[in-house]
C-alpha cells in the first residue's frame, strides 16, 4: 500500500534522487561508534539538533495557551502547566529542553573543537556555529522571561542592566530590549516577537547553512 | 537474496530503525496532541442557578431580566452577564427565554418590530418568535428561542442552564 503510493508519486516526481542525495551516503568508519565506541562524540551534533525540534514543537504547543501579557502571562502558564492535560510534560520538555539544548550545543563544539574540524576549508561552519550559539542564548534569555513570574521578572532586569552598562551604546541597547522605559508589558510582548518569531527564523536559517555545507564538505576525516 | 519467508537484513534493519524512531517520535508527539486537543475533552461546568427575583414580578407581559455568572475561559475569570424575557402564564407556569437568535446568533427584543408588538424580534434579518418563544414558520429562525431551566425555591425565581425549546414553529 504504502510503496504503490510512493510509487505512484515517484513516477510522475522521480523523488528517488532527491533523497537518496540526502541520506544515502556511507557513515565513514571514524565516525560510527559501532566500531570506535568513543565516536560516539560524533552523535552530539545530530542531539543538538534533535532537542531544537523538540523545543519548536513544545514551543508551538506553548503558544496555544500562553498569552504575551503582563496581566495573563502568569495566570495563563499556571493553568496550562496544572489544569490542561499533560501540560506540565510539555513545558516540561520546553523548560528542560532549553538547558539541554545548551548543553548540548556545548558539547558538540567541544568535539569540533578536539577534533580540528574548524580548519581549512571547514573555517565558515565554524563561524556559523558561533552565529547559532548566540541565537540560542538569545532564545534561552527572551524565554526566561515569558512565564512572568519573579524570577524571569528580576533575571531580565538583570540582563538588561548589564546591557546598560556597555559604554556607549548601552542606554539605547536597553530601551530598545525593554521597549520603554521600566520594564514592563512593552518588554513582554518585545520579548515574545523575538522568541518566537524572529529568533527561531534565525535559528532555521542558520541551521540549514550549517547543513548544506557538512553536506558538501562532508564530516572531517579521522584523527 | 534468501528464502521468501526468511527477512534480509536489509529489511529487518530499516524495521527496527522504523519502529525505534515511530517509538520516540510517538513519545514526543503524543503528550503535545493530548495538549492540543484537551478542551475537546474537558467537561463543562455545570453551573449553579442564579436568584433573579420573585415570581409574582413577573406576569403574561414578557420582562427582562439580568443576571450575573461566573464564567471561567481557561485561566481567565469573569462575571459576565446573561439576559432572559420571562413571562407567567394565567397557570403560573414561568418561562424564562433567551435573548439569542436561533438564526445567527444576535440579540432579539420584544415587541420591536415592525407593526408586531407581541412578538419577539430579531433586527439582523427580520427573524420573529411568538410570546413562547416559537418561531415564525417563513422568517430566517429554524429553531425556537432556548429556554433556561426555572426552579422556584423559598419565593424566588432561579435561572439555570440554557436548554432547547421544544416548540415547533408556528405560522405568523
Ligand atoms: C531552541 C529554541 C528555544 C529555546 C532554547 C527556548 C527557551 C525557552 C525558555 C528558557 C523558556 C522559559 C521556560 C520556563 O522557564 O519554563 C521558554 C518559554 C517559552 N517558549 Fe521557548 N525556546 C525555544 C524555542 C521556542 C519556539 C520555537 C517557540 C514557539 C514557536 C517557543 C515558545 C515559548 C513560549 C510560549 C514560552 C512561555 C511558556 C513557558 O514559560 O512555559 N520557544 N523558552
Ligand atoms: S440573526 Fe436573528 S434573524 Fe438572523
Amino acid at each position: 500500500m504504502m510503496q504503490k503510493m510512493y510509487d505512484w508519486v515517484d513516477e510522475r516526481l522521480n523523488i528517488t534522487p532527491m533523497w537518496r542525495d540526502l541520506a544515502d551516503h556511507e557513515v565513514p568508519e571514524h565516525v560510527n561508534p559501532a566500531h570506535h565506541f568513543s565516536a560516539f562524540v560524533y552523535c552530539f551534533g545530530g542531539l543538538t539538533f534533535f532537542i531544537t525540534v523538540i523545543q519548536i514543537l513544545s514551543g508551538m504547543f506553548l503558544t496555544m495557551y500562553y498569552v504575551p501579557d503582563v496581566i495573563n502571562a502568569y495566570e495563563s502558564v499556571k493553568y496550562l502547566q496544572n489544569e490542561v492535560a499533560f501540560g506540565v510534560i510539555v513545558r516540561g520538555m520546553h523548560h528542560w529542553g532549553a538547558s539541554l539544548v545548551i548543553v548540548m550545543m556545548f558539547l558538540h563544539t567541544l568535539r569540533v573543537f578536539f577534533t580540528g574540524s574548524y580548519k581549512k576549508p571547514r573555517e565558515l561552519n565554524w563561524v556559523v556555529g558561533v552565529l547559532i550559539f548566540f541565537v540560542m542564548l538569545g532564545l534561552g534569555f527572551t524565554g526566561y522571561l515569558l512565564p512572568w513570574d519573579n524570577t524571569a521578572y528580576f533575571a531580565t532586569k538583570v540582563g538588561v542592566q548589564i546591557a546598560d552598562s556597555v559604554p556607549f551604546i548601552g542606554p539605547y541597547v536597553k530601551t530598545l530590549l525593554t521597549g520603554g522605559d521600566i520594564l514592563g508589558a512593552q518588554t513582554l510582548t518585545r520579548f515574545f516577537a523575538i522568541h518566537v518569531f524572529f529568533l527561531p527564523g534565525a535559528l532555521l536559517g542558520l541551521l540549514g547553512a550549517h547543513f548544506v555545507m557538512i553536506r558538501s564538505q562532508g564530516i572531517s576525516g579521522p584523527l | 537474496m534468501g528464502d521468501k519467508r526468511e527477512i534480509s537484513r536489509r529489511t529487518f534493519l530499516n524495521y527496527a530503525l522504523m519502529g525505534t524512531g515511530g517509538f520516540l517520535a510517538a513519545g514526543m508527539i503524543t503528550p503535545m496532541i493530548r495538549f492540543a486537543v484537551d478542551p475537546l475533552l474537558q467537561g463543562h461546568a455545570g453551573g449553579d442557578k442564579v436568584a433573579v427575583g420573585s415570581p409574582d414580578e413577573f406576569s403574561a407581559v414578557p420582562k427582562r431580566v439580568e443576571f450575573k455568572v461566573h464564567t471561567k475561559d481557561g485561566w481567565y475569570e469573569s462575571e459576565s452577564t446573561l439576559t432572559a424575557w420571562v413571562t407567567k402564564n394565567d397557570k403560573g407556569e414561568i418561562l424564562a427565554l433567551s435573548p439569542i437568535c436561533k438564526h445567527l446568533g444576535c440579540t432579539v427584543d420584544w415587541g420591536t418590530g415592525p407593526g408586531q408588538p407581541n412578538e419577539y424580534f430579531c433586527p439582523c434579518h427580520m427573524g420573529r418568535y411568538s410570546i413562547n418563544g416559537e418561531h415564525i414558520l417563513g422568517t430566517p429562525p429554524t429553531a425556537s428561542l432556548d429556554e433556561y431551566e426555572t426552579e422556584v425555591k423559598e419565593g424566588k425565581l432561579y435561572l439555570g442552564k440554557v436548554k432547547a425549546n421544544p416548540r415547533p414553529g408556528v405560522n405568523g
